[in-house]
C-alpha cells in the first residue's frame, strides 16, 4: 500500500502549485493514471482524502483519468491498445512486445482553482 | 460574490523527485564503474538466501556489496554478513517499498570506485516497488517454485517492469509438481523476450549460468562505458 506516500506526493505537489500562484484555492486535482503505472485508483482516492486532511486541500477531489496500456508492434510498426495487462501482443497480428508507448503515466495535469467573481447585482 | 472554477493545465511527474535521485544515482554508479543489480519478489521466496549464495561465490573474484530493505528487523543483513560481503540494512518502517533518496543515504560513506558489484534487495512485495527507480542496472525478479506458476500473471506490473526473472527453489519443484513450461508461457506473457534462469540457491544448481548471465552484463556496460 504505498498509494499513500503517493497522495502525500500529490498534495504536496499541488500546494507549491497553488502558492506559486499566489495561494490559489484549488477544488480539484485532475491525475492520469496509467493501467501500468503500480498504483490503485480506489486505494489512492481514499489515501488522497487522508493525505488532505489538515491542510489548505481538505475537501478537495481528485479526478482520476485512467489511461490505457498502448504499446508498439515491431511487426505492423503501428502503436495498438493492448487488450490485456496479462498478454503482452499485439492484438492484430499476435507478435509479442514489451515496449510500452503509454500506460505509465502518473501525472497531475491539471488544477481545478476556485477564483471569486463579482456577480451580477 | 460568488466562485466558478477555472482549470488550469500543470503537467508534473508525480514520481519526478524519486525519478530525479534515481537519475543521479545511475550516474554516480557509472562513473563509479559498479554495475547494480535490486532484487524484488514476493515475501518467503528465498531472496536472502539466495543473494547469500550469490555474495559468497562473486566475493571469489569480485568486490561486491549489498543493500538490505526490510520492514522492521536487521536479521537479513547478519545473515548476507556471513558472505563477508559489506552489507547495510535500510530499515523502512512501515514503508512497503524501497526509494532511490533512501539508496543514496545508504550508499553515503561507500566509496563506490572500489565496488564491481552493488545488490539491492527490496522489501518483500510485488506491488510496490515496481514504481520506483532505484538508478540500478538490472531489475531482477525471483519466483519460487512453492508460490505457484500463475504470479506472474497476478502482478503484471511489477513483472513487466524487470529486466530478469530468476526461478529457485527447483530443488523443490517435483514436490511441488511444478510446471516449468507454464511458468515460462506465463513470464513470456507479461514480458516478452525477458531471459529467465531456473536454478536452486540451496544445491547450487543452476547458479552458474547466472553467475555468467550476471559478469556478461556488467563487462557490457564497461566496455559500453570504455568507448
Amino acid at each position: 500500500m504505498h498509494e499513500l506516500s503517493i497522495a502525500m506526493s500529490i498534495v504536496e505537489m499541488t500546494q507549491e502549485e497553488a502558492e506559486r500562484r499566489g495561494g490559489v484555492q484549488v477544488s480539484a486535482v485532475h491525475l492520469r493514471l496509467g493501467a501500468m503505472s503500480g498504483v490503485v485508483r480506489e486505494a489512492l482516492l481514499s489515501a488522497y482524502e487522508m493525505a488532505c486532511a489538515d491542510t489548505p486541500l481538505e475537501g478537495s477531489r481528485l479526478v482520476v483519468e485512467e489511461v490505457p496500456v498502448v504499446v508498439f508492434c515491431p511487426s505492423c510498426q503501428v502503436r495498438r491498445p493492448l487488450s490485456s495487462v496479462q498478454l503482452f501482443c499485439c492484438p492484430e497480428c499476435g507478435t509479442p512486445t514489451s515496449e510500452i508507448v503509454q500506460g505509465k503515466e502518473l501525472e497531475v495535469v491539471a488544477l481545478e482553482i476556485e477564483e471569486w467573481v463579482q456577480s451580477p447585482v | 460574490m460568488g466562485s466558478e472554477p477555472r482549470l488550469v493545465e500543470v503537467r508534473k511527474n508525480v514520481l519526478k523527485q524519486n525519478d530525479l535521485v534515481a537519475r543521479v544515482l545511475r550516474a554516480q554508479f557509472r562513473a563509479a564503474g559498479v554495475y547494480v543489480v535490486s532484487l524484488v519478489s514476493s515475501p518467503g521466496t528465498g531472496k536472502t538466501t539466495f543473494l547469500e549464495k550469490i555474495l559468497t561465490r562473486l566475493c571469489q573474484s569480485y568486490s561486491v556489496a549489498a543493500l538490505v530493505g526490510d520492514l522492521a528487523t536487521e536479521n537479513d543483513a547478519v545473515r548476507l554478513a556471513r558472505s563477508h560481503a559489506p552489507v547495510k540494512q535500510i530499515t523502512t518502517g512501515t514503508l512497503c517499498h524501497l526509494e532511490a533518496a533512501m539508496v543514496q543515504n545508504a550508499v553515503k560513506g561507500w566509496d563506490l570506485n572500489h565496488l564491481d558489484f552493488l545488490f539491492i534487495e527490496n522489501v518483500g512485495n510485488l506491488v510496490c516497488p515496481s514504481s520506483y527507480d532505484l538508478g540500478e542496472n538490472l531489475r531482477l525478479v525471483l519466483l519460487s517454485v512453492t508460490e505457484g506458476e500463475d504470479k506472474p500473471l497476478k502482478y503484471p506490473t511489477i513483472f513487466n517492469s524487470a529486466d530478469v526473472a530468476v526461478v529457485t527453489k527447483m530443488d523443490l519443484a517435483s514436490a511441488v509438481e511444478f510446471d516449468w513450461h507454464s511458468a515460462h508461457s506465463n513470464l513470456q506473457a507479461v514480458r516478452p523476450g525477458m531471459p529467465i534462469f531456473r536454478l536452486s540457491a540451496k544445491t547450487g544448481d543452476g547458479m552458474e549460468e547466472y553467475l555468467d548471465f550476471l559478469t556478461a552484463r556488467r563487462d557490457e556496460l564497461r566496455a559500453a562505458a570504455a568507448i
